[in-house]
């Protein structure tokens, strides 16, 4: 397929740059807020939610479930990083557009089929999903909003989660590299 | 002065900013090229940092932007949020995290950023992190001990090492520029690169960073809001030069009794020395709490009069200055301590019946008073509370 001009992709914005409003961003949100970005904290709520809906009997039952309403009386839904990841969705969508990086696509290693890329993904982020639970936060809420406000816990969880992937990285190796 | 939520901003609007700032985190980690699984992975076998630069300057000018708000006392550090440490379950979680990072090639606010513009491998991603948080929360019984185990509280790691904020927030963007300096030279090594950068370009990274020293430079050696308080206090204190505005305690009381609510009697000892006797109608600011935020509206109000007193002379004044320098309202203290309030009004002797006329008409002053206040006091007890209302029945019928 061609591609004309007007329909190739733009190149990503300077690093440096891209870093320096991604910091902004996180600044104005602690000056407003108090408290950083996260994005794992949005998947908990669709979590519960669907499961007090599906299987109302079994988060009746269970601790955590009943904790969590009990901590957070508003319901799943009414919470700050559910609509923040809204609007994530949104933000990368309109940024998508302006630069013509919109449209389905799969993107994989070299030597990988679409299947193993799709398991890769289901696997790698139940791993991530389970990780960022035991951890009280992923790499936005607990590493870089945890460095922010010089938090001991997020640098930590941030050292941990590159220093894990990077032992890991040469055993994983054929799923990326040529 | 920040955090504006809660009260500045309520807790319900602040859903909606966090839709507009989620919007502008999705619009920057897309730019950044975050929502490319490639270039993500790309930091794990060394042919694009992307991520490390993005990652760290955000961090480092988040973290100088905080330490810099709060120097001027824009920014309560004292009340935002620091994740807490679980010493076990931060590392368990993060090396599982890593795990998830490189099997799956991205982290969840990145996979959703990748999915909005139509990743179908991020697709499955944020479907496999859903599934990994709901295992998580069904296996919780099994982890709860290690999820609580080490537990230090919300602890700095600037205090975890013993060192001030600002001086690690120098170590860290050491750090992080020399993160920079060595990526850019594996990356040049891994992807067979000629070492040349554009002139232009590295004069303005120059310029960037040292505007990041600028900033950490003045958070530490220049005086912040609290600094130029006390320094004020200390210089009238020196000179002389202020004139303070005095009360007698007869004419306090009496205004007390008849404009309460034209007044504020703060009392600046501390809460036992408050608990221990007080002024009819007077709150309790410690001296040493004056600065704190919820405070602040008092000191910066003009339609009542603040009246300070204390213990002793040099007490209240600080505080009567203190005050001055934080807002604009109207300060005044009274000339007596509180003690010699309670002997004047509530140890009140008789004086002998051929005592002079004048002091008769005193005593019986103050005695009137300190009744009348005493029964203000009782009066307002239930100011706060909620009024009462019954339901009324309508009885229907003949």
């Amino acid at each position: 397929m061609k591609t004309s001009e007007s329909t190739k992709p733009k190149a990503y914005m300077n690093p440096y740059l891209a870093g320096f409003l991604l910091g902004l961003v996180l600044l104005a949100t602690i000056y407003i807020t108090g408290r950083g970005l996260g994005a794992s904290g949005a998947f908990k709520s669709v979590v519960i939610a669907s499961v007090e809906t599906v299987a109302p009997a079994h988060a009746e039952n269970s601790a955590y479930y009943t904790n969590f309403n009990e901590t957070n009386p508003q319901g799943p839904w009414k919470n700050f990083l559910v609509f923040e990841v809204l609007g994530v969705l949104v933000g990368a969508f309109f940024s998508g557009v302006l630069a013509n990086r919109t449209g389905l696509k799969l993107e994989k290693g070299p030597r990988v089929s679409n299947g193993v890329r799709i398991a890769g993904a289901i696997v790698g982020g139940a791993l991530f999903g389970y990780g960022s639970q035991l951890g009280r936060g992923c790499t936005s809420g607990s590493a870089l909003s945890g460095m922010a406000v010089l938090s001991l816990g997020g640098i930590l969880t941030m050292l941990a989660i590159f220093g894990g992937a990077y032992m890991l990285a040469y055993f994983f190796r054929k799923l990326w590299l040529k | 002065m920040g955090p504006l939520v809660p009260f500045i901003i309520s807790e319900e609007f602040s859903l909606v900013i966090a839709f507009f700032l989620g919007i502008g985190f999705g619009f920057v980690l897309e730019q950044a090229g975050f929502s490319s699984t490639k270039k993500l992975v790309g930091l794990f076998y060394g042919y694009d940092f992307t991520v490390l630069r993005v990652f760290f300057t955000a961090g480092v000018t988040a973290m100088a932007g905080t330490l810099l708000l709060g120097h001027y006392g824009l920014l309560d550090l004292s009340v935002i949020y620091v994740n807490p440490t679980f010493l076990k379950s931060a590392l368990l979680g993060g090396v599982i995290m890593g795990a998830g990072f490189i099997i799956g090639g991205f982290c969840p606010g990145t996979g959703v950023c990748a999915l909005a513009i139509g990743k179908l491998d991020a697709l499955a991603f944020v479907f496999g992190a859903i599934l990994g948080v709901w295992a998580f929360i069904e296996s919780f019984p099994l982890l709860e001990s290690i999820y609580y185990a080490d537990a230090m509280g919300p602890v700095r790691i600037s205090d975890f090492l013993g060192m001030s904020n600002v001086a690690f927030g120098f170590l860290l963007s050491l750090m992080a520029i020399g993160a920079f300096v060595a990526t850019r030279l594996i990356e040049n090594k891994v992807n067979k690169r000629k070492p040349t950068i554009e002139r232009r370009k590295r004069n303005r990274y120059a310029l960037a960073a040292a505007s990041l020293f600028v900033v950490l430079a003045v958070t530490a050696f220049l005086p912040g809001k609290q600094d130029i308080i006390n320094m004020k206090i200390a210089e009238a204190k020196r000179q002389q030069t202020c004139v303070f505005k005095e009360i007698p305690a007869d004419k306090l009381a009496d205004e007390i009794v008849n404009k309460y609510y034209a007044l504020n009697v703060i009392d600046v000892r501390t809460p036992e020395e408050f608990e221990a006797f007080h002024l009819p109608m007077a709150i309790n600011i410690p001296f040493e709490k004056m600065m704190e935020r919820q405070y602040e509206p008092l000191f910066k109000q003009r339609l009542k009069t603040n009246i300070f007193y204390a213990d002793g002379d040099t007490l209240v004044r600080m505080a009567c200055l203190k005050a001055k320098y934080i807002g604009k309202s109207e300060n005044m203290i009274m000339k007596e301590s509180a003690l010699e309030f309670r002997e004047m009004f509530y140890e009140a002797q008789a004086p002998s019946a051929e005592a002079p006329k004048g002091e008769l008409q005193v005593y019986h002053f103050r005695t009137n008073t300190a009744r009348q206040m005493n029964d203000l006091v009782d009066a307002l007890k239930n100011i706060g509370a909620p009024v009462k209302r019954e339901a009324v029945k309508i009885k229907g019928g003949c």
